[in-house]
């Protein structure tokens, strides 16, 4: 485990084994320049041309605070599920056996290498009203395709790895012996669960949580299909950007981005500091 | 290991030398075109493509490839605009085209004047797509404000198709209530919710149509709906032709700018033309389009269109007009979309 003192912290030259330190800084942020940020301040530039008057006009339109209360809500409901159920497949798959254990194990894996427009029809299929899933639910009165839940249920299918691949390793590093101990010093499985288990898993499981959150909100692919893509109701705002630019409306498209852009990096900086602090307070975590 | 690596860079020279050998063929013998469309002309260019390199070669002895790239119209004109190498573009509106000529000075303003009947070898409309029997009965346009109706168009902001939807609907109200555009309005918002999925393209709206099971009407392109009837079965669908409906014009244009720095001038300009020749309006009408010149199709083609009362774009001043007015930011659509409204 990587454990830094204080002291060193904020030491430039960090003595590693691997040698070029140097190099390796060159390349690294050569490389985040030209893939990261060069496009990312284009964006910036290009609806910096819109003047800040305009740019807030478009920011504050009605239909675009519709459509990012939809993205970024539709993507924090389908995180907070997948942080639930990730972190229990990861227990599973980390803390028993079974047959078939290592093909699950991969399966977990099929949503990062599925083209996200392939999932969405799929999913579409399914939920829709005439769908296997969509005709159970129908009689219901439950509509899941072309409601705001059909896109929580595109981003949780998009988002389940991230989580699990995160929590995985973690688990796998908490021994046995912990919960052992636990138990032998009279605590409950629920206690165990909560007061030992949990606290380590946080850091992980909140990186995961991020990841899924911040791919939700960008997902274009699987919602465009589920959605029903109507203004007000079910339009994401990756939408609404591809609708500017059907409008050749540039900055605006733009300027939407940048607004999402804006909100992903505020809320990836919160979750970092709590993760921080976290890792700082219980010592677990990669 | 190492002979396995030595082979592979064998191999790899061997791909090398033979990419370079073919590239050097293809440069003497072969020219390639591209042409830029949008989404339900994918069978009718496939077709005309064979045609037109096969009538090429006879003309002139040479080989020439024409490839051909499908999309939303608004995209595929987005494409050119960022730098896409079309020779020639065949979009679905006369208003993508005007975009690439007002982005970019590769297209001349007064493009739509160079090919006869406003550059269009061939127009469509707008009609119904039902469910066989017809079981709501729907006859005209009235009927899709009607309680128990749903209607499937896609997004007029992200589909060319959609925009003629939504000028067909606007036509239709504005004469049934004496040229009233406050009622064509009322109508057309009235008509709109009654639309329970806004796909992005003409095709997904047909898939959420035919293969989801939903809505009962499908506001769609005639020669997509004959190729759905073609494709899915006479037995499932049938198509009603209402009173009024719009004259589609999808409008075809050469890129001067990237013709000219290719040198495929004359090529590409052939290839519009013979749109316009007998062969080219026969596959048109094979493929459920109306030909300019119904006479040079085969009249069992043009026999399968119903009459119906055209408008055309001239009505609502033309696009350059109902471009802003209709569909941009703010326009006709985002008024009626507003909640409460």
């Amino acid at each position: 485990m990587a454990f830094r003192s204080s002291s060193t912290r904020w030491q430039f030259r960090q003595p590693s084994v691997i040698p070029g330190f140097g190099l390796a800084l060159g390349v690294t942020l050569t490389w985040l320049t030209l893939i990261v940020l060069i496009p990312l301040s284009g964006l910036i530039w290009r609806s910096s041309g819109l003047g800040w008057s305009k740019f807030f006009a478009l920011a504050s339109d009605e239909r675009t605070v519709n459509a990012l209360t939809i993205s970024f809500g539709t993507a924090f409901v389908a995180a907070v599920i997948n942080l639930v159920f990730g972190v229990v497949l990861a227990w599973v798959l980390v803390r028993y056996r079974f047959p078939g254990k290592r093909v699950i194990d991969a399966m977990v894996d099929l949503p990062f290498a599925l083209p996200t427009a392939v999932a969405g029809i799929a999913l579409t299929t399914l939920y829709a009203p005439n769908g296997w899933i969509g005709s159970l639910l129908e009689p219901l009165g439950i509509k899941i395709a072309f409601t705001p839940a059909g896109i929580v249920v595109a981003l949780v299918f998009v988002g389940l790895p991230f989580v699990v691949r995160t929590v995985q390793p973690v688990m796998e590093e908490i021994d046995k012996e912990v919960e052992e101990a636990a138990a032998t010093l009279g605590a409950s499985r629920y206690q165990t669960i909560s007061r030992v288990l949990l606290p380590g898993l946080l850091p992980a499981g909140l990186t995961g949580f991020a990841l899924a959150f911040a791919r939700g909100v960008g997902e274009y692919g699987s919602v465009i299909f589920i959605a029903g893509n109507l203004p007000y109701v079910s339009e994401i705002a990756p939408l609404l950007i591809i609708i500017r630019l059907e409008e050749f409306n540039y900055p605006a498209a733009t300027a939407i981005a940048a607004v999402m852009l804006l909100i992903s990096f505020m809320m990836l900086l919160v979750i970092n500091t709590i993760q921080s602090w976290s890792r700082r307070r219980y010592g677990y975590g990669a | 290991m190492g002979s396995n690596r030595l082979t592979g860079i064998v191999k790899l020279a061997l791909v090398v030398g033979s990419l370079q050998l073919g590239s050097i063929g293809l440069a003497q013998a072969d020219t390639t075109i591209l042409n830029v469309s949008y989404d339900p002309t994918r069978e009718l260019y496939k077709e005309f493509n064979a045609a037109f390199a096969e009538k090429w070669q006879a003309d002139t002895g040479e080989t020439v490839t024409i490839q051909t790239s499908h999309g939303g119209s608004g995209k595929q004109a987005r494409s050119v605009i960022d730098g896409l190498e079309a020779d020639v573009v065949t979009l679905a509106l006369e208003a993508d085209i005007d975009a690439i000529a007002a982005a970019t000075s590769k297209i001349p303003p007064d493009w739509k004047t160079r090919f006869e009947n406003n550059s269009s070898p061939y127009t469509s409309t707008i009609v119904f797509l039902v469910r066989k029997g017809n079981p709501k009965g729907v006859k005209d346009w009235g009927d899709l404000v009607r309680e128990d109706i749903q209607v499937i168009t896609p997004n007029p902001k992200t589909s060319g198709g959609a925009r003629w939807n939504f000028l067909a609907a606007w036509a239709w109200a504005r004469a049934a209530n004496g040229g009233d555009d406050a009622k064509a309005q009322e109508y057309v918002a009235q008509l709109f919710k009654h639309v329970p999925v806004l796909d992005t393209g003409a095709r997904g709206a047909t898939t959420t149509f035919v293969q989801r099971g939903l809505g009962d009407v499908l506001l769609a392109w005639e020669n997509e709906a004959y190729l759905s009837l073609e494709e899915l079965g006479p037995d499932n669908f049938e198509i009603v032709t209402p009173s009024i409906s719009i004259k589609a014009e999808p409008p075809v244009a050469l890129v001067d700018g990237n013709v000219d720095s290719k040198g495929t001038r004359k090529v590409a300009e052939a290839y519009l033309n013979y749109l316009y020749s007998d062969v080219g309006q026969k596959i048109a009408a094979k493929h459920y389009y109306r030909p300019f010149k119904p006479e040079l199709a085969d009249p069992q083609d043009t026999a399968r269109f119903a009459d119906v009362k055209l408008v055309t774009i001239d009505e609502f001043g033309g696009w350059k007009e109902a471009q802003p007015k209709f569909f941009a930011d703010g326009g006709m659509f985002d008024q009626i979309y507003k909640p409460g409204q």
